[in-house]
């Protein structure tokens, strides 16, 4: 039962889907309660038919209320529980996360995105972003990594689950339905023998002792009674998560020293900036760019250092401005002109951003 | 003149959130006194997770000395089939209103219950949305005025109140425990919820009990009128009873041979 999921080095052929479960499975991850919607399917498919050889758990739930509401029941037990989602189902997962943000709950959660506003399509958007980090009512007080393949999936959703209990915030990893059914090559490894180290799980409800006997109950609550109260709640959570945001930021940029435009980026269509950037380059155009890691904390003192530098930020995205909503807010004050390659629901090829990248130069 | 003590409160009470927050002459506080004495007679307060809903049962956040969690509106069921999946040792008491359980959190109960979820649920039908000032309920009764049918509920346009009980002996498997209890029996209404209880310690399945439970705050009565409310006209219509129990048919079973 207790045998690893993986051992040693595995360089493999597989979708994103079956990606995370694995990463879910090498994380230690307990439980998985989840509620059908693609393009997240093959994960708790995946994930079923890996668990009985590992001794780890799953519940089919009515919908995605619930699928989240069980993954916080499970976290407030004491296990590793997680879910994922998309599109309507992460409508619908907000009122759970807005209880994990509240009650400081280390919920992960996957999200590949599909097209929106509402069903809208099955396959693929970046549309799902300010609902992602901001979703719910609240301030957003959660972490959301956006990969851009699979390598990365793996990665993050390993991090996801450290990152969640270390720190008690919500956790997402902001897949998309590219990354999710697309096949390509990664390297599975063990976790241990890279110096992963599991922050351990802990429980809040049924630790040992009698409460009120011989320890305190353990009493979670999200109402309370006066302005006050809260207040001084969210003072706690706010400075515990902009303590935290240093630790948790993460991007990454080239060329952009000398650089006349920086392209901004996340996800899957950084894949087409990057090779974007290095095709101008080549031919001779001063531009380079940035990539925000987390959507949420937002890099916002590093990508503000460049918009006061570079004339412009090509802003790219599968959706009208949700990523450019984000770099506004960050680098607000600073003297970059912002143009939009906003194209909400479908991908960004390379050959566009580059040709976009030419017509503003 | 003698003064008669206190009648005692049960062992898992909490003694520091008393007096509670209910108005005088609320059903919740009956309702967890029973759930309090069954605790104390089933010595499982170290097991047991409270959770409660919103609505004027999340009063009782802190209520017990047991861990609790206050959920959102509707979501109680749900919350507590994770903790139990996640740790089939704990007692989940899933604690609602008629408009907790019945409207917005119907998917999450009748679902739980279609699973035979290893949780109890315990809900207090006092016709109303309490909390958010009296309006109509699924349970609201036929011609009952409330806020948002001020001329009386009608049926023709509302439908009849949601019979809880009946539908979920209905939907659950064997192993299930259903029942209906009434604040205005605490005898049989304790009995009812030691043995929703009993079901879970026994891992049999899900287990649900709904008690009649005055709120004269909202139905703007007095002591008599709340009690002839229950007694006369909600159990009128509202069958007072065990639906479902698996400990008649062990019984039965055991009898047999
Ligand atoms: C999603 C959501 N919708 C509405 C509310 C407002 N609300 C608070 S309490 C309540 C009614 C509670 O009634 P019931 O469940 O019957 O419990 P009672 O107050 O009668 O004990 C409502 C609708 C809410 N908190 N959340
Ligand atoms: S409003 Fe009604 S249900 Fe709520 S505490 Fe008062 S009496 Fe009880």
């Amino acid at each position: 039962m207790s045998e690893k999921p993986i051992t040693g080095e595995k360089r493999v052929f597989m979708t994103g889907n079956e990606v995370v479960a694995w990463a879910c499975l090498a994380a230690g991850a307990d439980i998985m309660y989840g509620y059908p919607i693609t393009p997240q399917n093959e994960i708790m498919h995946y994930w079923t038919r890996q668990i009985p050889k590992y001794g780890r758990k799953f519940l089919q739930t009515e919908d995605e209320l619930s699928a989240g509401f069980t993954t916080v029941g499970g976290v407030l037990a004491g296990l590793k529980a997680f879910t994922a989602t998309a599109g309507p189902g992460n409508t619908l997962m907000q009122e759970p996360m807005s209880m994990a943000e509240m009650m400081r709950l280390p919920v992960v959660t996957i999200v590949q995105q599909r097209g929106g506003p509402s069903t809208a399509t099955v396959i693929y958007s970046q549309q799902e972003v300010t609902m992602t980090t901001q979703g719910g009512n609240g301030e957003g007080i959660r972490i959301v990594y956006s990969p851009s393949n699979h390598q990365e999936l793996f990665d993050y959703t390993l991090k996801a689950f450290n990152t969640a209990w270390k720190y008690r915030f919500p956790t997402f990893v902001l897949g998309d339905g590219y990354q999710a059914k697309l096949r390509e090559s990664v390297t599975l490894y063990d976790p241990e023998e890279r110096g992963y180290v599991r922050v351990p799980s802990e429980k809040y409800v049924g630790k040992p002792g009698t409460p009120g006997v011989d320890r305190e109950p353990g009493h979670y609550r999200n109402t309370y009674n006066t302005e006050e109260e809260l207040f001084e709640v969210l003072q706690q959570h706010i400075t515990d998560y902009e303590k935290m945001a240093p630790e948790v930021i993460e991007y990454a940029q080239d060329n952009v020293e000398d650089a006349d435009l920086v392209i901004v980026a996340h996800g899957v269509v950084f894949r087409g900036v990057r090779d974007a950037v290095k095709e101008l380059r080549e031919e001779g155009y001063k531009v380079g760019f940035f990539r925000p890691i987390t959507l949420r904390p937002f890099p916002a003192e590093q990508l503000k250092v460049i918009a006061n530098k570079t004339k412009k930020l090509l802003i790219a995205e599968s959706a009208q401005g949700q990523l450019a909503k984000l770099v506004k807010d960050a680098i607000y004050g600073a003297t970059a002109e912002i143009v939009p390659l906003f194209r909400p629901g479908v991908g960004i090829t390379t050959e566009q951003i580059v040709a976009r990248a030419k017509e503003v130069l | 003149m003698s003064v008669s003590p206190q009648p005692a409160m049960p062992k898992s009470w909490r003694a520091e959130s008393k007096p509670h927050k209910f108005c005088p002459g609320c059903g919740h506080g009956l309702v967890l006194k029973c759930l309090g004495e069954a605790i104390d007679e089933l010595g499982i307060q170290d097991r047991v997770v409270f959770g409660c809903d919103i609505g004027c049962s999340l009063l009782s956040w802190d209520f017990f000395n047991c861990d609790s969690v206050q959920t959102h509106h509707g979501r109680t069921t749900p919350v507590m089939t994770g903790i139990k999946r996640a740790n089939p040792d704990m007692i989940c008491v899933a604690y609602m209103g008629d408009g907790g359980g019945y409207a917005i959190g119907i998917g999450g109960i009748v679902n739980a219950a279609s699973r035979n979820e290893k949780v109890t649920v315990l809900l207090a039908n006092n016709t109303v949305y309490a909390m958010t000032g009296g309006q109509m309920s699924p349970c609201t009764m036929p011609g009952q005025k409330v806020e948002t049918a001020p001329y009386g509920r009608d049926p023709e346009a509302t439908g009849m109140p949601t019979q809880g009980p009946e539908m979920i002996s209905a939907i659950t498997g064997d192993g299930a425990y259903v029942a209906r209890g009434t604040t205005s029996n605490l005898k049989q209404l304790k009995s009812y919820i030691k043995k929703a209880l009993q079901n879970q310690i026994d891992g049999r399945g899900f287990s649900f009990v709904e008690a009649l439970a005055g709120c004269p705050t909202n139905w703007r009565t007095n002591a008599e009128k709340t009690w002839a409310f229950i007694e006369k006209e909600m159990t009128q219509y509202y069958k007072v009873g065990e639906k479902k129990n698996p400990f008649e048919a062990k019984k039965e079973a055991q009898q047999n041979g």
